[in-house]
């Protein structure tokens, strides 16, 4: 079992990302993660999913996904250099004495400021999954009184095939 | 033009000459623009018997099959013909109405989301909300239906937009970016098949559906002619090579022939050609094909590697891709290895009690198949009718074996026979049925009658739902529950009613005789009530999830 990023490029239509979704359901996959947005083009958007599986399911998955007739191009990020990102916001306890910790443990993660209470402090943080998972881990013994994360984005490097 | 003569007229373009469908009231402007239209139009009693008529049609015809619905229930009426079609890679395309775009979700009289419920059981569809695409949408549908692996497209139009107005230009060609299928297999792929076939020892072609669909009969029969390499079918192989060649093994799999599964067991070399490795072929799959290395031919990469890993895979279509093997392959030194499956082929033949005077199903198929010469076209039911229909006729013809091979829908036999009747007026269409399965669209009878179709249905009645019971006998220590048709129509007086032909049969001696007067009634259908065996079983069973070692050849004590 290994982790993939698929990076789905698809038309730009209503219930293309029913049809994904639905392939995945229908064929017992297990999506850890999904995100989908348009692109700098009007007609076409990228669906980014993370995928567990062996090498063989996540060929089907691929195989199955370019099957789909509004699917234009399947890329496995995991197999090319690439750019992952995520972003989450954390809302932590913080009375007045932790401030300062937080606001160092902030600093040291590039992670801003976006509300400030008497009771808690809220973080926004973007970067490498890895990243985003260790900051809320570390932030996590303070009390997370509220978490949402985006799902991954993945952005190949120039260079690759895809 | 209005959005439904636009339908209409894009049907035309498309070389349409038929389509089976009900009417209902979001496709009333549909229905009105075909009033006057030389288009056949069929008029199904059920919308199920529609669109199976409609893929019994594509079946036998290799068209692009086309389905007409209303919205709602008579939408959901046709989900189990996709949903069959879509298993068993059949081009259709299905129209259905659908309520005013700006009632869409409001949960409106006989609306219901259709292309959200077939999503999974489609090849594609298209929910066409603005007329300015309607003639394009319908052009992508019949390329998309008919191209690459075919399927059903489903094409949902709100009445709005059939009533709606627009200049009627029909695109002469289908530009879709990301569907391209690829027919052409790859020469590298090609030339390592070649040499594996030529140094193989004990070689086996296992062709499928796909040898059919693409119309690769010939260019099979040349590969086998040039390498003398044994052929085993699938069961929507059936026809793709002729049973009654020597080197023809007939049907693998759970019910196939114990040759055709010892010959796959025993075998170096897999060569499948448009099959799927389904796992009624397959049984046990960390058992199935111990010794053999597998060149699989397919135009769907996704069925390539998915069940069973595959030493040499070819994309591409199977009439292309066999023509270029039977250019570049060399004869293996086979003459050992095919003495040997013909000798397993003269010891274990397919067998039932030939000396027992009840009148059995099988011997019924054998008499069809005696009496037709293998010409008839044979539609099946679901069950054990299918299974005798499979192992007792011969078939030589691709197209002349008609059946719901993947999704296994009973119900589907006889409103296809009336499909395949209207593709080949001409031709002898019998469909093979169980008492049970003609019972679930039997209504299709008043269709067959109205357009004096000269179906034969030949019930093997046993008043049982017989396989079910099979199981239930085998492994389910003979509880046979509600299994047991306790009460059935007289399907004499049944066909008489609907003003067909009844005959019954209860014994070996009328069987000729009842046979030829069907045949030879070519203006109402017949119905012959074959009163069978009640618990004969079908033999050799490879049960669920069991090799081919498992084989029971027949009665357990």
């Amino acid at each position: 079992m290994s982790q993939h990023v698929l990076s789905v490029k698809v038309e730009n239509k209503s219930g293309v990302l029913a049809r994904v979704v639905g392939l995945f359901s229908a064929r017992g996959y297990n999506i850890d993660s999904l995100t989908v947005n348009k692109t700098h083009l009007n007609d076409m958007s990228v669906i980014t999913i993370v995928v567990n599986g062996d090498d063989k399911i996540i060929e089907q998955v691929k195989k199955q996904l370019n099957k789909l007739i509004d699917v234009i191009k399947v890329s496995d990020h995991s197999q090319t250099r690439s750019i992952q990102r995520e972003l989450a916001v954390v809302k932590i306890n913080t009375p007045p004495a932790k401030r300062v910790e937080l606001f160092q443990i902030a600093q040291t993660f590039h992670a801003e400021i976006v509300d400030l209470t008497q009771k808690s402090i809220t973080l926004e943080i973007v970067g490498e999954p890895s990243k985003v998972e260790n900051f809320i881990e570390i932030v996590r013994p303070y009390g997370i009184q509220e978490l949402i994360q985006t799902g991954q984005i993945s952005f190949a490097r120039e260079g690759n095939a895809d | 033009m209005k959005g439904a003569r636009i339908v209409v007229e894009s049907l035309i373009r498309e070389n349409v000459e038929v389509l089976f469908g009900y009417p209902g009231g979001q496709v009333i402007p549909i229905f009105d623009a075909l009033f006057d239209s030389p288009l056949k139009f069929i008029l199904s009693r059920h919308e199920q018997g529609a669109v199976h008529a409609a893929d019994g049609y594509a079946r036998a015809s290799g068209k692009t099959g086309v389905v007409l619905a209303t919205s709602g229930p008579g939408a959901t009426n046709i989900v189990t013909g996709l949903a069959t079609a879509y298993m068993d890679s059949v081009p259709l395309v299905a129209i259905t109405g659908q309520v005013p775009t700006q009632m869409i979700g409001n949960d409106a009289f006989q609306e219901a989301d259709i292309t959200g419920i077939t999503r999974p059981i489609t090849k594609h569809n298209f929910l066409v909300t603005d007329i300015a695409d309607l003639a394009r949408t319908i052009k992508e549908a019949f390329y998309i239906a008919s191209t690459g692996r075919p399927g059903p497209v489903l094409v949902d139009i709100p009445v709005n937009i059939s009533n709606a107005e627009m200049e009627f230009e029909y695109p002469e060609s289908v530009e879709i970016r990301s569907y391209k299928p690829n027919y052409k297999g790859h020469p590298m792929q090609i030339k390592k098949a070649c040499e594996l076939i030529a140094h193989s020892k004990r070689p086996v072609i296992y062709a499928g559906g796909g040898v059919i669909i693409s119309g690769a009969t010939d260019e099979l029969r040349a590969l086998v002619k040039k390498t003398g390499i044994p052929v085993t079918t699938t069961l929507l192989g059936l026809g793709a090579y002729p049973e009654t060649d020597d080197i023809a093994l007939g049907m693998l799999g759970m019910h196939g022939t114990y040759y055709a599964n010892n010959a796959v067991h025993e075998s170096d070399l897999l060569i499948a050609v448009g099959a799927r490795f389904d796992d009624r072929v397959t049984g046990k799959i960390s058992e199935f094909i111990p010794h053999a290395k597998v060149i699989h031919i397919d135009i769907d990469p996704a069925s390539v590697s998915k069940n069973v890993d595959v030493d040499i895979p070819i994309v591409g279509d199977c009439k292309m891709v066999l023509a270029d093997l039977v250019t570049h392959v060399k004869a293996p030194d086979i003459a050992e290895w095919v003495s040997h499956v013909c000798s397993v082929k003269q010891s274990h033949p397919l067998s039932y009690d030939r000396d027992s005077t009840n009148l059995k199903p099988q011997y019924v198929v054998e008499r069809i198949s005696a009496l037709t010469k293998g010409n008839a076209i044979i539609c099946t039911e679901v069950g054990q009718n299918q299974m005798w229909a499979a192992q007792f006729y011969k078939y030589t013809h691709p197209r002349h074996f008609i059946s719901s091979g993947g999704l296994g829908t009973m119900g589907y036999g006889f409103p296809a026979a009336i499909g395949a009747q209207i593709a080949c007026p001409d031709a002898t269409v019998i469909d093979i049925a169980g008492d049970g399965s003609i019972q679930m669209n039997i209504q299709e009878l008043a269709v067959a009658v109205q357009h004096g179709l000269p179906v034969v249905i030949a019930i093997l009645n046993n008043g049982f739902l017989g396989m079910v019971r099979q199981w239930q006998q085998l492994f389910w220590n003979k509880r046979y529950s509600h299994t047991c048709m306790k009460c059935a129509p007289d399907f004499v007086k049944l066909a008489e009613a609907y003003g067909a032909k009844g005959l019954r049969v209860d014994s070996r001696d009328k069987v000729d005789a009842a046979i030829a007067e069907a045949l030879a009634t070519r203006d109402i259908p017949t119905i012959i009530d074959f009163i069978v065996e009640p618990e004969e079983n079908v033999y050799p069973m490879v049960p669920g999830g069991k090799s081919v070692k498992d084989t029971i050849m027949r009665e357990l004590a």
